[in-house]
């Protein structure tokens, strides 16, 4: 019987090819346009590294009460002080103060100029907190956060470069002219936003790979690249500044289970009132701690452009519906004589109902169709509007496909609804006096 | 004569019909008003003056490599070359320039101790400044060489003496000279900075701020950067700017292959660099253009479209009308109004749910308050949509016949 109403739709559709056509035109350009919107949105807001997200927490330790702080909000990062303070306490399984560094490579070729690769200031525990693939050797040790080795684990990308590809744990690289030994590769991550850089372009920026011992990378008065705030004087001199109240360092930690963040929630809570009874901290111990989408959404990591945009563009699509409403609605009624035919002859609500539905469901597809057209054209455009980093995350892939046919399909049912109620509450016995 | 009651009582026998035309005016409003006032807006901040000689003016985005103690002397070297260049009208070397994007920031008091005045951008400058970026002061004087300091990459800004931008000078000294008066920039320990000159205009490194007006607070300090790196600022002569989009460079690499030059906007033209700026901002502007005349369209044609259902509807009763003597403008006239009632209902609800889209988006994404004037335009231009729109349909239903009174259907 599907098969037969089916047949009827198209019929009908086809008696009508101007309206017919204007509601699969309204349909699809809705729905493009939602979903076009969508996928820059899922793709900036997804979560980066969604295994781990909700065990990995970043602490803040507000070192400059209500004068100096960001509202009431501790300063986005730690001062080196406080962060070395976390590191040796050692109260979270795993954890790592980081913050990001600007590291020149030079080339063997001295035509050549050289190269410039963000990298980080990290502890050992990184690599496993974030889970990173090596491709080659592996992470320094303990005793080399310690001893400041001078050890380097390299991305892939710059591991291609130098080293050709080649395995290259254990041989030297040029680092600002110090030499470092590679003790791994690892596969370039690749998790969009990266939650632990958001400083560069909002996280979506071009990244390289480069992990460095954090207590190497103070001791050779290693920049940080992310940005500083300094609301107390420090005195000049990095060493100076990195011992001053000047706030740049971010501290991550790994806490597997509710019972250990609410643990390590108090020890920060603690830490602060011991600061504050030492006399450093003239306020109430003012700490947080969030774990990576709290931190995402805190930071506003989602380009207001796509959240704007997203909104717009569902509007439109309510309005494409209301549209597909009135539209079916004079159809459905112009074919009241016929239903009212149909309904003497014995077919019952439900019949009616099926019947219309399935029509409005065949331009539903028909519009999902011209929907994932004008998508992909839409994907086309998107560069327009967004950044070239944020714009390539943003892909047509089959799940949005599917997505896309499925709105198209499902929206048009819903406002099918109205009109083919009314279709139903055609009376026969009146259809049938009239004419 | 507009004959009102009798549509309105014809009216209530298709109520879904004109609810469903009336909502979509309504939402269609909503969406088109607000819109237009996003555009607006960001055409506006695409179009603020930077108040640089823009067309003449180029940047190299310099980083030394090395021993960071040559870093200064390297500078120096580099810069005195880019100056002797051919085709170089004068350089200087700087952290930011108008719209290269968020930089250094730094609070600003006129007391010391007391709260911050909200933070400005932070310009570092030598003596040719002013002259590279082509600005004019409007009170006070140019740096003198003997007044130009250095700065340690994580270095104080209170230099003892500054230049302001004349929007921050009307904010913190309303109605008064600012030459001559002093700020506080930076930690609480900042030392004082006297103003010895007012630029006329000059437009923050961040595109981001906020229509606040902090776009064009800046604060121009007379320092060297003793920093591993650099922005070298050119303002090329008529004609030389192409030529020195090669020949900067390469005078920097022919002094020195230790360094970086980032690839790809490490050199760039200053219209390319705003260009690349406002990309988003265009971007958004077009696509919100692009949504409203896509709606405006797809309202229009669902009005022709239940419009021709209704007038097919009534052939019958248009035709009696005609027969009882109403001529064929009469019939016109009759639809027009009837559309332009349900317009004119939908317009009401529309401003009602543009104010509470409005109210959400300055919630949502702190944009300013939705001006009437949008409202007013958008329900103007929606009248005039319908109007034309049913025009058609409300033709036709003119030239229905009166004879069609007779007929059985």
């Amino acid at each position: 019987m599907l098969a037969y109403y089916f047949q009827l739709g198209v019929m009908s559709l086809r008696r009508n090819p101007v309206l017919t056509l204007l509601m699969v035109v309204v349909i699809g350009v809705g729905v493009a346009a939602s979903m076009t919107t969508y996928a820059v949105f899922r793709a900036t807001s997804a979560d980066p590294i969604p295994g781990k997200s909700s065990q990995l927490f970043i602490a803040h330790v507000d070192n400059y009460g209500p004068h100096g702080n960001d509202e009431g909000e501790p300063v986005k990062w730690n001062t080196w002080r406080d962060a070395m303070a976390l590191q040796q306490a050692h109260q979270a399984p795993r954890q790592s103060a980081l913050y990001p560094i600007a590291v020149s490579i030079e080339s063997e070729d001295p035509a050549q100029l050289a190269q410039l690769v963000r990298g980080y200031a990290v502890f050992t525990d990184i690599f496993a907190m974030f889970d990173m693939r090596f491709v080659y050797g592996g992470t320094w040790s303990a005793q080399d956060d310690e001893a400041r080795s001078r050890v380097v684990v390299i991305g892939r990308d710059v591991n291609d470069r130098v080293f050709g590809g080649a395995n290259s744990v254990g041989r030297e690289i040029d680092l600002d002219g110090k030499r470092f030994r590679v003790v791994g590769v690892v596969e370039r991550f690749q998790a969009r936003p990266r939650f632990f850089d958001l400083d560069n372009r909002s996280g979506f920026g071009d990244m390289g790979d480069l992990y460095m011992p954090f207590n190497r990378a103070i001791e050779d008065s290693r920049q940080p690249a992310g940005g500083n705030v300094c609301n107390r004087p420090s005195e000049p001199g990095f060493q100076n500044f990195v011992r001053s109240e000047c706030v740049f360092v971010s501290f991550w930690a790994e806490l597997p289970d509710a019972a250990a963040v609410s643990r390590y929630r108090n020890f920060l809570r603690d830490y602060a009132a011991g600061q504050q009874s030492a006399g450093r901290f003239g306020w109430a111990p003012n700490v947080r701690l969030r774990n990576v989408m709290q931190w995402l959404a805190y930071r506003h990591v989602v380009p207001p452009e796509a959240r704007m945009s997203v909104v717009i563009a569902l509007a439109f699509l309510v309005i494409c519906l209301v549209n597909t409403i009135g539209i079916l609605l004079a159809k459905f009624m112009r074919r009241a004589p016929e239903i009212g035919v149909r309904r003497a002859l014995g077919a019952s609500r439900r019949e009616i109902y099926l019947q219309f539905l399935m029509e409005a469901a065949t331009v539903g597809l028909a519009g999902g169709v011209l929907g994932v057209v004008l998508t992909g054209v839409g994907m086309l455009g998107i560069g327009l509007v967004f950044e070239p980093a944020i714009a390539k995350l943003a892909h047509l892939d089959l799940s949005l496909l599917a997505l896309t046919v499925a709105v198209a399909l499902l929206s048009t049912v819903i406002a099918a609804f109205y009109p083919t109620w009314r279709a139903a509450q055609v009376q026969p016995a009146w259809q049938l006096k009239s004419t | 004569m507009l004959q009102i009651r009798p549509i309105i009582h014809a009216l209530r026998r298709h109520k879904a019909g004109a609810i469903l035309i009336g909502l979509q005016i309504a939402l269609t409003l909503a969406v088109v008003c607000n819109a237009l006032f996003i555009i607006s807006s960001r055409i506006e901040r695409i179009s603020r003056p930077t108040g640089v000689a823009e067309s003449e003016l180029m940047y190299v985005l310099n980083r030394w490599v090395g021993d960071p103690a040559e870093f200064p002397a390297r500078q120096a070297a580099d810069l005195a070359a880019l100056r002797s260049l051919p085709g170089v009208a004068d350089a200087y070397a700087t952290n930011a320039m108008p719209v290269s994007g968020d930089a250094w920031q730094s609070g600003v008091r006129i007391k010391p101790g007391t709260d911050y005045l909200g933070s400005v951008a932070v310009m570092f400058a030598d003596d040719h400044a002013l002259n590279t970026l082509g600005v004019r002061l409007s009170e006070g004087r140019n740096f003198r060489p003997d007044e130009i300091g250095s700065i340690d990459e994580n270095g104080s800004p209170d230099a003892p003496t500054v230049m302001i931008t004349r929007a921050l000078a009307e904010r913190l000294f309303p109605g008064q000279p600012a030459t001559g008066k002093i700020i506080y920039l930076g930690n609480v320990d900042a030392k004082p900075s006297t103003i010895i000159g007012v630029i006329d205009r000059l437009q923050s490194p961040g595109t981001s701020v906020d229509e606040s007006g902090s776009w064009n607070e800046v604060v121009m300090v007379p320092m060297h950067l003793a920093w591993s790196g650099a922005m070298f600022v050119i303002r090329a002569r008529p004609g030389e700017l192409h030529t020195l989009l090669k020949s900067a460079p390469a005078a920097l690499k022919e002094i020195s292959r230790r360094r970086i030059i980032a690839e790809p906007d490490g050199v760039s033209t200053f219209t390319d660099l705003r260009e690349r700026a406002y990309s988003s901002d265009r971007g958004l502007a077009w696509m919100m253009g692009g949504i409203c005349l896509v709606l405006l369209g797809v309202t229009a044609a669902g009005i022709v479209g239940l419009t021709s259902f209704w007038v097919g509807q009534r052939r019958k009763q248009i035709g009696v009308r005609r027969a009882l003597g109403a001529t064929r403008r009469d019939i016109l006239t009759y639809f027009l109004t009837e559309n332009a009632l349900i317009t004119i209902g939908g317009i009401v609800a529309g401003v009602v749910l543009a104010a509470i889209l409005n109210g959400w988006m300055m919630v949502t994404f702190e944009t300013a308050r939705l001006a009437v004037g949008y409202v007013v335009v958008g329900a103007a231009v929606l009248l005039v949509l319908g109007q034309l729109a049913v025009l058609a349909p409300a033709m036709r239903a003119s030239r229905v016949p009166p004879v069609e009174a007779t007929r059985s259907i």
